[in-house]
């Protein structure tokens, strides 16, 4: 499991830069970004270095964030892998609520695909024993989760 | 109780009382004041005319036009030599409208609000803090003299500045305090935002007297929750002498009006006709024991409720409904009547929304568009799409089915919505 920092943006010019600029100023690094919008207001989806740093400088500006677990997993970087991990998820009933990839390649022949299951400890659970590789907050980030 | 005799004088009594004095003051009106005299020529009435209570439906109404064309001192009944004090309404709107108070006056004014401090349990024990502006605007001053009638220990901090009120309310022993209800919730957002260390629970405020703006059964809730505090409408008018007409008891059903100095009516707000008991329709307040403005039959265009139910607390005065909304604040969306305390209503019941949110009304071709804001906070924040655009059109449906007209649905980011120290600005018409 790892910790997603979600905020809530209004589909307004500046907003988003808004929102970066908090994060910067508290020192705050992205590592993944995924933004998800109607025509009135946005979603801004991010794995950071540091989520309980991010979340208070989000607070402290006022912008409305929460931390939502989501599943980072090593998927082959051929096609057809991704198809067939989707696949699996079906057939076991894992409600997949959204996902996205995450760019940064990890390794020589790997991508790394960020699930947000609408149960994310059963999923993982399955996951785990079928073998796929799941990655820590360390691993993704190169850091240690910044627990409160 | 802080005017026992008065406030639980059997009815009889009461309206015994009530009619010496209104003869009184309506005579005071006649006699001293030019404009009330010519209003009443004009129409066939002569203050003789009263020989019972229910009489008083034969006195032609006061407006507020009438008030603001008499500006500045047009309705004063007694010479400036005799007035002690001078307060004007907020003149945002055409004319200020200016009262006059004497040495009786003011005394009067501080004891009606003491009464209130009292119905809310207050004594002379209390710390008050009195958040509501100084100044022009009777809120300030009408706590502050009422606090100190009590024998309170008043503390004239005035509105804004929240970091200072909450220290104050911790070095201070603070148990009372007084401020609009909106700033209220501006106090629970700033300890929640900026002092979240703040611990409101552990210091011994325990009494919020909230007025000058309406508000809703749901944000009692809200508030009380949030501050850890029992929250009290208090109610007012500059007009009829500002807070203190009518105060909530330990009940909180209800508004007690304090009838040995305040007569109030309900009328049909378009026809004019008084209403039976228990309808609602605009008060209609008569000063009983006013000198130097004397205001009779004042059109109040507040939306209320009057009925008298056997009130544990002891007190026997009418009592009015928390006031659902101003006859001036009421909407007309294509056809239909719209009052903003009813939106809000919708908004507070959908579990977690705060009430900070603002109507814009804008007209599309023919059409008239309602577009409520609503601030995304945390508590009611999702990660999800769905959720939140499920969220909107929950509130939607809840606003048709309620209101009976469509609105949309609009969420935006925390604290985009104008704040204000004193009265939300919870209405903008784009629609001329
Ligand atoms: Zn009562």
């Amino acid at each position: 499991m790892v910790k997603q920092v979600s905020v809530f943006l209004e589909n307004k010019p500046g907003r988003l830069e808004h929102a970066l600029k908090v994060l910067a100023d508290g020192g705050v690094n992205i590592v993944a970004l995924t933004i998800a919008e109607t025509s009135g207001f946005g979603l801004l989806r991010m794995l950071v270095d540091q989520p309980t740093k991010a979340a208070q400088a989000l607070n402290s500006a006022g912008i409305t964030s929460s931390e939502t677990p989501v599943t980072a997993v090593e998927i082959k970087d051929t096609p057809g892998s991704l198809l067939a991990a989707v696949k699996g998820f079906k057939e076991r009933n894992l409600n997949i609520e959204y996902l996205y990839t995450f760019t940064e390649r990890h390794t020589e022949d790997c991508i790394v695909v960020i699930f947000r299951f609408e149960n994310c400890e059963t999923a993982e659970r399955v996951l785990w024993k079928e073998g796929y590789k799941l990655l820590s907050h360390e691993q993704i980030t190169g850091k240690k989760q910044d627990d409160a | 109780m802080f005017q026992k005799e008065y406030e639980t004088m059997p009815r009889r009594e009461l309206r015994s009382l009530q009619l010496e004095r209104l003869r009184w003051s309506v005579r005071n009106a006649y006699d001293n004041v030019e404009s009330y005299r010519r209003h009443y020529d004009q129409a066939g009435f002569h203050p003789d005319q009263l020989k019972k209570l229910d009489d008083i439906r034969r006195v032609p109404f006061l407006t507020k036009e009438m008030m603001r064309e008499n500006y500045p001192f047009g309705l004063f009944a007694r010479p400036m030599e005799d007035v002690v004090r001078l307060h004007s309404s907020s003149g945002t709107t055409g004319n200020a409208t200016v009262v006059g108070y004497t040495a009786r006056d003011i005394e009067v004014f501080a004891e009606v609000v003491a009464r209130c401090l009292a119905a809310y349990g207050g004594t002379k024990k209390d710390v008050l803090q009195v958040a509501y502006g100084y100044g022009l605007f009777t809120g300030g001053l009408g706590l502050h003299y009422g606090a100190e009638k009590l024998g309170a220990a008043t503390i004239p901090i005035g509105g804004g500045n929240t970091d200072r009120q909450l220290m104050l309310i911790q070095d201070f022993g603070t148990t009372m305090l007084a401020c609009t209800p909106s700033y209220a919730l501006n106090i629970a957002d700033h300890i929640a935002v900026k002092r979240p260390d703040f611990k409101l629970r552990d210091t011994n405020l325990r009494v919020g007297i909230l007025g000058a703006e309406p508000w809703s059964e749901e944000m009692r809730l809200e508030i009380e929750e949030r501050l850890g505090i029992e929250a009290y409408d208090i109610y007012g008018l500059s007009e009829v002498i500002g807070p203190g007409v009518s105060a909530e008891c330990e009940k909180k059903s209800g508004l007690h009006i304090f009838e040995d100095h305040f007569y109030a009516e309900i009328i049909d707000p378009e026809t004019g006709e008084v209403l039976p008991e228990g309808e609602k329709g605009e008060i209609v307040y008569t000063s009983l024991t006013k000198e130097a403005c004397p205001v009779i039959r004042y059109r109040s265009r507040d939306i209320s409720r009057l009925y008298h139910d056997d009130c544990v607390c002891g007190r026997t005065h009418v009592k009015m409904e928390k006031v659902s909304g101003r006859t001036d604040d009421m909407l007309i969306v294509r056809g239909v009547n719209v009052f903003p305390s009813q939106i809000e209503s919708v908004l507070m019941e959908y579990e977690g929304t705060e009430p900070h949110y603002q109507i814009v009304l804008d007209r599309r071709g023919a059409m008239d568009d309602i577009e409520i804001q609503v601030e995304v906070t945390p508590a009611i924040f999702s990660d999800e799409l769905k959720n939140l655009q499920g969220m909107a059109s929950g509130l939607e449906e809840r606003i048709k089915s309620t209101l009976g007209v469509s609105a949309e649905i609009t969420l935006v980011e925390p604290r985009t919505i104008e704040r204000s120290l004193g009265k939300a600005k919870r209405v903008i018409d784009r629609r001329q």
